[in-house]
């Protein structure tokens, strides 16, 4: 019983002395002062292309870099978007932005339906030599683009859809593959076998399986996936140079040539505005689906 | 209702035999538990009779058809999982519905049915609830209920409640067996739950590395145990064994007395398969309810011993006895006043209730 007993000092003690985290310890300063630097460090660049694209090239000739615009204006903006030439021809960015949107669309709708395929039948369908094909696929993964680039070129020749549409599209839902089959497969890796097996005797087949159960069950993993085809395919150059053809240039292409088309003086704003403008696309898939993303990742990660 | 036949079957995953040479004859209508430890194959054979796991030697026919290598929807089976496995984008009612929609059953059909099983297993107002929405005993319930829409005539449980606790055990069990009474149809039941398998089975098939044991009504299985390891396996706490010599003599009438420095009880009684003829190694098992406590020393008891546990369990209680280092379990009335540990007591076995072992082979003899 003695045991049991508590001081009644030592408990006046502790109810007097409510401990409260205090907010400013050397180690918290520390802390914010790291955070808000690197903030700093990697906000500038940002800062001063939006400042610059919204000065008029009179206010840029100052050479006062930092400074605030004195007169905002969206002049620069519009003729990036509209006006701005792209070696010979004068219609803007705006070419190169709807030539990406036809790019990126098709390629991550269909890489994504190609990887959770992929996935979905090396977890759940014995597949003969399924170790080996898997292996080989992540293999191609760490292979870089430029060394397969020529083999490449030579077979979309061949195939006859060198510089086409449907010639990026497929070169990028190829190299979306290893990639995206591994997300979908760690991620039905996590699906019970039980609820497979009973849709099998339900009478559900390879298809319906697939349609009816597995993919509305993916639809985390299927945000991660868009948000990763979407930002790499939309901030893809090499690719898109090579295989998209004259005609369907994206509009990192676009942005690369506005800028290096020098015919007298290099307008720097409708420059920072082109490039703000490739960004964009990206910078909001980001902002809007990073709460998402991290989701969906923690998901594939852990069983449930 | 169809009966289920499998011959010589063999499984081998992985290049491990986990089944080998295995028959079995399930009666239609009958309920066939399946018992053993983890690891002694039940859930292959079942997933086996479902089709789910391909077979390496040997066939199977349900209601007379050879399914061997038939697709699992063509067996008319109904299986319900442990993990219940519902489909969780779906509502119970789809979840229910998606068998029969997929077999391209009329819409009005189904309607009936879906509505009917709802009824049976009380989850109409469930039907429009996800999975997530539903406590373990409903979500189960919904399981079976996929079964039932499917009008499977085999029903395939493995380990379905397993997940649940204890009170929602004991209810689903009841429902169980209600629900065999009121559909007749086959069902084959997987369980490492020695209660669960008493209680339901019509059949116990008692299982153990690949090979089937023993195969009988829960009675035989239970009081005449065909060797030491069903003997072992059923019943809480389990059976005692006791090794000794078998000793015949014949003065006059022929007896047959088992000595061991336990205990000596003459087993005259015992329906030998092969009458002994004396000096055999056995291995005496009797129940815990089989024997009873004595005064020390009295001319009833079949030996003596210390008293090393008394373990109350409410309706009655077990006392662990040490008799000459070998430990016994006795199961004793809840009112037996047992004596003070390391007391000496005294002990008697119904002997018309042993089973004998070969100390060998551990088979019944």
């Amino acid at each position: 019983m003695s045991t049991v007993m508590v001081n009644p000092g030592s408990q006046s003690h502790r109810q007097v002395a409510p401990r409260k985290r205090s907010a400013f310890t050397p180690a918290r300063i520390g802390l914010y002062a790291l955070l808000i630097t690197s903030a700093i460090f990697f906000l500038i660049p940002l800062y001063v292309m939006v400042t610059t694209s919204l000065k008029p090239m009179e206010e840029i000739r100052l050479g006062n870099l930092f400074a605030l615009p004195s007169k905002p204006s969206f002049d620069a903006w519009v003729e990036a978007w509209s006006s701005a030439c792209t070696g010979l021809e004068c219609q803007g960015i705006q070419v190169g932005f709807w030539n990406s949107v036809k790019i990126v669309v098709p390629s991550t709708i269909i890489s994504i339906f190609f990887g959770a395929l992929n996935g979905y039948a090396l977890s759940f369908w014995r597949v003969r030599w399924a170790g080996w094909l898997f292996g080989i696929l992540m293999f191609g993964a760490f292979v870089p683009y430029q060394v397969m680039l020529y083999p490449l070129v030579r077979t979309s020749a061949m195939l006859g859809i060198f510089g086409s549409l449907t010639g990026i599209v497929l070169i990028h839902t190829v190299f979306g593959m290893p990639v995206m089959t591994l997300l979908f497969r760690n991620y039905y890796a996590g699906v019970p076998v039980e609820l497979f097996k009973a849709a099998r005797i339900d009478g559900g087949g390879f298809w319906r399986i697939f349609i009816q159960l597995m993919l509305p069950m993916s639809l985390p993993i299927i945000a991660v996936a868009v948000i990763m085809q979407l930002t790499n395919i939309w901030n893809d150059f090499l690719l898109g140079l090579v295989f998209a053809g004259r005609e369907n240039l994206p509009m990192t292409v676009q942005l690369n040539n506005v800028i290096n088309t020098t015919t007298g003086e290099r307008l720097y704003n409708v420059n920072m505005a082109a490039t703000i403008l490739t960004s964009l696309v990206p910078l909001t898939v980001y902002l809007v689906s990073g709460r998402w993303f991290v989701r969906g990742i923690s998901a594939g990660a852990v069983k449930g | 209702m169809s009966n289920v036949s499998i011959e010589n079957l063999g499984i081998r995953l992985t290049g491990l035999d986990i089944l080998k040479d295995l028959n079995l004859e399930v009666a239609a209508g009958e309920f066939l538990v399946l018992l053993g430890p983890s690891g002694c194959g039940k859930s292959t054979l079942l997933h086996s009779i479902a089709g789910l796991i391909d077979v390496h030697e040997g066939s199977m026919a349900i209601g007379g058809q050879d399914v061997t290598w038939a697709d699992p929807k063509d067996r008319g089976i109904g299986m319900v999982f442990q993990s219940y496995a519902l489909y969780p984008t779906m509502s119970v009612e789809r979840n229910l519905s998606f068998g029969p929609r997929i077999a391209g059953v009329a819409k009005a059909e189904i309607a009936k049915r879906v509505d009917r099983a709802a009824k049976m297993l009380h989850l109409t107002e469930l039907l429009n609830r996800k999975p997530s929405q539903l406590s373990g005993g409903q979500r189960q319930r919904v399981a079976i209920g996929r079964a039932l829409v499917r009008e499977a005539s085999v029903f395939l449980f493995d380990e379905p409640l397993s997940n649940l606790d204890a009170k929602l055990r004991g209810e689903l069990r009841r429902e169980l067996k209600q629900l065999h009474k009121d559909l007749g149809a086959t069902m084959i039941y997987v369980t490492h739950d020695q209660v669960e398998a008493m209680t339901l089975a019509s059949r116990i098939a008692v299982m153990k590395q690949g090979k089937i044991q023993q195969i009988d009504t829960p009675a035989n299985v239970y009081g005449k145990p065909a060797n030491m390891f069903v003997a072992g396996f059923l019943g809480a706490p389990s059976m005692n064994f006791i090794e000794g010599t078998l000793q015949v003599a014949s003065d006059g009438e022929r007896t047959v007395l088992f000595v061991s420095p336990t205990l000596r009880a003459d087993v005259s009684g015992y329906g030998f398969a092969t009458p002994p003829k004396g000096g055999e190694r056995v291995v005496l098992g009797i129940r815990p309810e089989h024997i009873s406590l004595t005064e020390a020393g009295s001319e009833r008891a079949n030996g003596n011993a210390l008293v090393s546990l008394v373990e109350p369990m409410g309706a009655n209680q077990v006392v662990w006895l040490d008799a000459q280092g070998v430990s016994l379990a006795v199961d004793a009335d809840a009112q037996f006043t047992v004596p003070a540990l390391d007391r000496k007591i005294g002990f008697a076995i119904q002997s018309a209730q042993v089973s004998l072992f070969d100390l060998q082979s551990q088979e019944r003899l």
